[in-house]
């Protein structure tokens, strides 16, 4: 019987949300091909397995890679585990989250296995029995779609693409051995950021402000309206990334990062076409803009035209009424 | 606005570009894009010249760009100099204007009228930017006609004595050296005149900023004057002779003109269409009338006509046939064309059109100036109405 | 120090993509191609390290087609030493097959350090640098914002979600450059010019049976038409109501 490894992602012992999509996408490619799931997760001893939170997003097994070495990302440890797991299970295909760890992951996987790879995909598929995949390439202006013509494939899925439903698998928990390798790169430590832990890749909700608001010192407003909404990151156009108001970690688009939120509010961000290209994915889309002309308004679902400075204490007060009501 | 420049053309130009040719319009291109504009109307409006930029004008290589290496320049071609002034005024008239006067008024003459000696010691620093020159051949009352000037430079026993005033000198203010031409005979003895490298902190030498300019004003433009400057032997062009020598000069500038308006009109065009299509107005966008569709058809040809004539003119300059007549029409055709493509677009922006958020009525203003200066329009009629006749209008 | 950079041409960011009559390509015809964004950090970064060594190689590896030799040009412009251009009429979606390509160039190249760009704008895998360096053997870091070298060693810093991590390795190794670690510099006139005297080195490459086949190249679906809620503050209830009822996201 065929089967697909989905590889989780965990930080300071806990496992990620990616993990659940990954796990989830992994379950509805191996229903097409009537395939198990196996979840890996790496992780120092006494990682949080989260067995049943796995088995409910579709977990057939949770194989468990505990290394001293993998508290931290280890990437040549974690390589190699996932290659020879892969190996010796035969999986059809191998799902790695499109994190800023699976995006470096998942081309040393496919490497060491010798495998094709499909990079940052937003839908998965089988056709006649191969594992197919869609993908945004020219930053999201187009999107290929590829057909693995071999028996194994390397594929990372990025974030917030698969909403995880509830599958009700059983998620039984086994230990496999992790590859001892030695470590050619070491992660000696992890900085937080002082954006808080929200990257713009992942969040739900992004704020991103641009050059309407004028100013570095206007960007607390984008702050925020980001609070009120609790569950938000803060993004940046590039303008106002390369004029040095806000750093690039936060930047949306082309030459930024591309995100695939719920809900992406554009403030004072008049829309050139690479930024479109790093958000017209999101779900739903809101601009505000003092230009009713800006080409925002045509990506956009929902659109007030107005000063930023006006409107933005106003959405902010009404966001936070409804979100305690 | 926002947007980076795309370029504006319609007959694949590019395609008769050699590969460094393009690259010196990538690099140029992008420096406007991300060091000129965003500074511009600030300076513009404070009527202030981007001083700041010179250093890395410089080290890129802007500065007499056609001059050979050894003497510190880049040793392009003529069409990649050209290429730099288009790229330069589709910015600004008065940054294309202070490299012009840079390269082709102070570095030129010096490389084509100098001493060996004087190459050497002038050239390198003019080309690093670690020295500004200006160009002092108009005089308040004799602008269309150099000849009559009356500045005068008398031999004395150690050297020369300058007299006389300049009128209308681009970088006159911030240069630390200036080419001055001179009658060192009578003054009526056009013949007599010559050229001299005069260091601006010479005893006698001042310089002023000419105020209330609407036109150019991230530009410097100086009157200056001179009484009893005191310069040595070797501050004279040894082969410079005659009026022919400035007006060799003004060739190379005026060449360059003829490329750089080119760069107004295009950033014009640009702008005038990116608006057209965004604007909505009556429910459509403002692109979508025949009267704006007019305006924009009319841009892109009298720009496309006037790339493919700066082109082969740089061609004929590489290969040395080029004649000032030729220059002539070049300058006058492409300026003229560039006023017009500015005043459409000014006037296709509607209201928006007079702010200083858009570049078209910058350029506008800009243009009269360039219409003006270096020969005038009339000017270049009346040379190329001489050139085809024989019979000369106004001598 | 000798130093590779490996760069990519592909079209200019600010292009429309429109799909080819072949339907799994992209319409190349009046697309303007430039180096890779990315790789122009990777190229900056080879230079300074090369300049602060007081001594060094900093060679330029592309794979693609002919006209990728004018790419090339830019990072030699920029200041590169030579270029090797590994000509392949089409680059394979399989990106693994470029990396054999690669790493077979660099493997007896005797490079201290091999620099790529983070991310191509055209594919968008960000795959083969690390792919390179697994074939190599070589340690590897990736999307690397700044970084330290002192003798062998050396520390890089890379985003991650909410933080940074901060790597060690030995050189040789493999790191793929991010924005942020320096502002690339522009190609000055007179490095146009001596670029064109620099030696490019090229050698056809082959590539086996595609693994991953392109089936199809679309554009993205167009998203419904969206509408302006309204004016200025007044129109705040009414969005609020209408991300709440119809969007469902709040």
């Amino acid at each position: 019987m065929t089967a697909i490894l989905a590889v989780t992602e965990q930080r300071d012992g806990a496992l990620r949300k990616v993990s659940r999509e990954a796990v989830w996408a992994a379950r509805q490619l191996a229903d097409q091909l009537g395939a198990t799931v196996d979840a890996l997760v790496l992780g120092a001893p006494g990682v949080d397995v989260a067995a049943a939170d796995l088995g409910a997003a579709g977990a057939d097994r949770v194989l468990v890679a505990a290394d001293a070495a993998f508290a931290r990302y280890a990437p040549d440890g974690y390589a190699a585990t996932v290659a020879e797991r892969a190996k010796a299970g035969g999986y059809a295909a191998v799902i790695v989250s499109a994190t800023a760890t699976g995006k470096d992951l998942a081309p040393r996987i496919a490497a060491r296995l010798d495998v094709p790879l499909a990079s940052d995909v937003t839908a998965l598929g089988a056709e006649g029995g191969k594992v197919t995949a869609s993908r945004p390439v020219y930053a999201g202006k187009a999107i290929q779609r590829v057909v693995f013509e071999a028996p194994q494939g390397v594929v990372s899925l990025r974030p917030n693409t698969y909403v995880v439903g509830s599958a009700g698998k059983a998620g039984a928990v086994e230990s496999v051995a992790a590859a001892s390798v030695p470590a050619r790169v070491t992660v000696r430590e992890v900085k937080a950021s002082e954006q808080g832990a929200l990257d713009v890749a992942e969040a739900e909700v992004v704020i991103s402000g641009g050059r309407g608001l004028k100013g570095p010192e206007h960007f607390h407003l984008v702050e925020e309206l980001a609070k009120a909404f609790g569950n938000a990151a803060v993004g940046a156009s590039r303008a106002v990334v390369d004029a040095g108001w806000r750093p690039h970690a936060e930047q949306v688009g082309q030459t930024g990062k591309t995100v695939s939120p719920t809900l992406y509010v554009a403030l004072g961000i008049s829309g050139a076409i690479q930024h479109l290209a790093g958000m017209r994915t999101a779900k739903v889309i809101v601009a505000i803009n003092k230009d009713k002309d800006a080409p925002i308004f045509k990506a956009a679902d929902y659109g007030i035209v107005g000063d930023l400075f006006e409107v933005l204490p106003k959405l902010t007060e009404e966001v936070r009424k409804a979100k305690a009501g | 606005m926002a947007s980076r420049f795309d370029g504006v053309d319609f007959y694949d130009v590019a395609s008769l570009l050699s590969e460094d040719e393009r690259a010196v319009q990538a690099t140029v291109r992008q420096w406007v894009d991300e060091k000129l504009l965003p500074v511009i109307n600030r300076h513009y409006v404070e009527g202030t010249f981007p001083k700041e930029l010179i250093p890395e004008m410089a080290q890129l290589g802007f500065l007499g760009a056609n001059l050979p290496e050894q003497y510190g320049c880049a040793g392009l071609g003529n069409v990649a100099y050209g290429l730099i002034m288009q790229e330069l005024e589709r910015g600004d008239s008065g940054i294309r204007s202070f490299a012009s006067v840079q390269g082709g008024l102070v570095m030129y003459p010096i490389f084509a009228f100098g001493s060996e000696e004087q190459k050497r010691r002038w050239l390198p620093k003019l080309a690093s930017g670690e020295l500004i020159g200006c160009f002092g051949l108009t005089e308040p009352d004799f602008g269309s006609n150099p000849g009559g000037m009356i500045t005068t430079a008398r031999e004395t026993g150690g050297g020369w004595v300058l007299n006389g005033a300049k009128m209308w000198i681009t970088n006159g203010s911030m240069a630390g050296v200036a080419i001055i031409w001179a009658k060192t005979g009578a003054v009526d003895d056009a013949r007599s005149i010559r050229g001299f490298i005069v260091p601006t902190d010479t005893p006698g030498f001042t310089a002023k900023d000419q105020k209330g300019k609407l036109s150019l004003r991230a530009s410097d433009t100086s009157e200056l004057v001179l009484q009893d400057v005191t310069v040595g032997k070797d501050a004279l062009l040894p082969a410079s002779q005659g009026l022919k020598s400035p007006l060799m000069c003004l060739t190379q500038a005026r060449y360059g003109i003829a490329w750089g308006v080119v760069g107004a009109a295009m950033a014009c065009y640009d702008e005038a269409l990116r608006y057209g299509k965004q604007r909505v107005m009556f429910g459509r966008p403002i692109a979508g009338f025949q009267l704006q569709q007019q305006r924009l058809a009319d841009m892109l040809t009298e720009i496309t006509k006037a790339q493919l004539l700066v082109l082969q003119l740089g061609r004929m300059k590489d290969a040395g046939t080029m004649t000032p007549e030729q220059v002539s029409l070049a300058k006058r055709n492409n300026v003229d064309m560039a006023c017009e493509c500015a005043r459409e677009a000014r006037r296709l922006l509607g209201a928006n059109g007079i702010l200083v958020e858009y570049a078209a009525m910058r350029h506008l203003v800009n243009l009269e100036s360039v219409y003006t200066y270096e020969g005038t329009h009339d000017m270049h009629t009346l040379i190329l109405g001489e050139a085809v006749t024989g019979l000369s209008a106004f001598e | 120090m000798k130093i590779a950079v490996c760069i990519k041409r592909v079209p200019d960011t600010e292009t429309r993509i429109r799909i080819a009559a072949d339907g799994v390509s992209a319409d190349e015809a009046g697309v303007k191609f430039i180096l890779n964004p990315y790789d122009e950090f990777a190229v900056e970064e080879a230079l300074q390290r090369k300049e602060k060594a007081g001594a060094g190689e900093v060679v330029v590896i592309a794979l693609g087609p002919d006209a990728a030799q004018e790419t090339m040009r830019t990072a030699l412009a920029m200041g590169a030493d030579r270029g090797v251009l590994l000509r392949a009429d089409a680059i394979p979606a399989d990106v693994l097959a470029v990396a054999k390509a690669l790493a077979a160039e660099l493997k007896d190249g005797g490079y201290d350090l091999v620099l790529f760009g983070k991310i191509a704008a055209d594919d968008c895998a960000q795959a083969v640098g690390p792919m390179t360096a697994e074939l190599l053997g070589l340690p590897c870091v990736t999307a690397v914002s700044k970084l330290e070298l002192d003798g062998g060693k050396g520390v890089a810093h890379r985003e991650i979600e909410g933080g940074v991590e901060v790597v060690e390795f030995a050189l040789p190794a493999v790191l793929t450059a991010d924005k942020g670690l320096n502002t690339p510099r522009y190609p000055a006139l007179k490095g146009i010019m001596a670029a064109k005297k620099k030696p490019v080195e090229v050698k056809p490459v082959t590539f086996a049976a595609p693994r991953l086949r392109v089936a199809a190249l679309e554009m993205p679906p167009a998203r419904k038409e969206g509408r302006i809620v309204g004016e200025g503050p007044d129109a705040v209830p009414e969005l609020v109501r209408l991300l709440r009822e119809e969007a469902k996201v709040l």
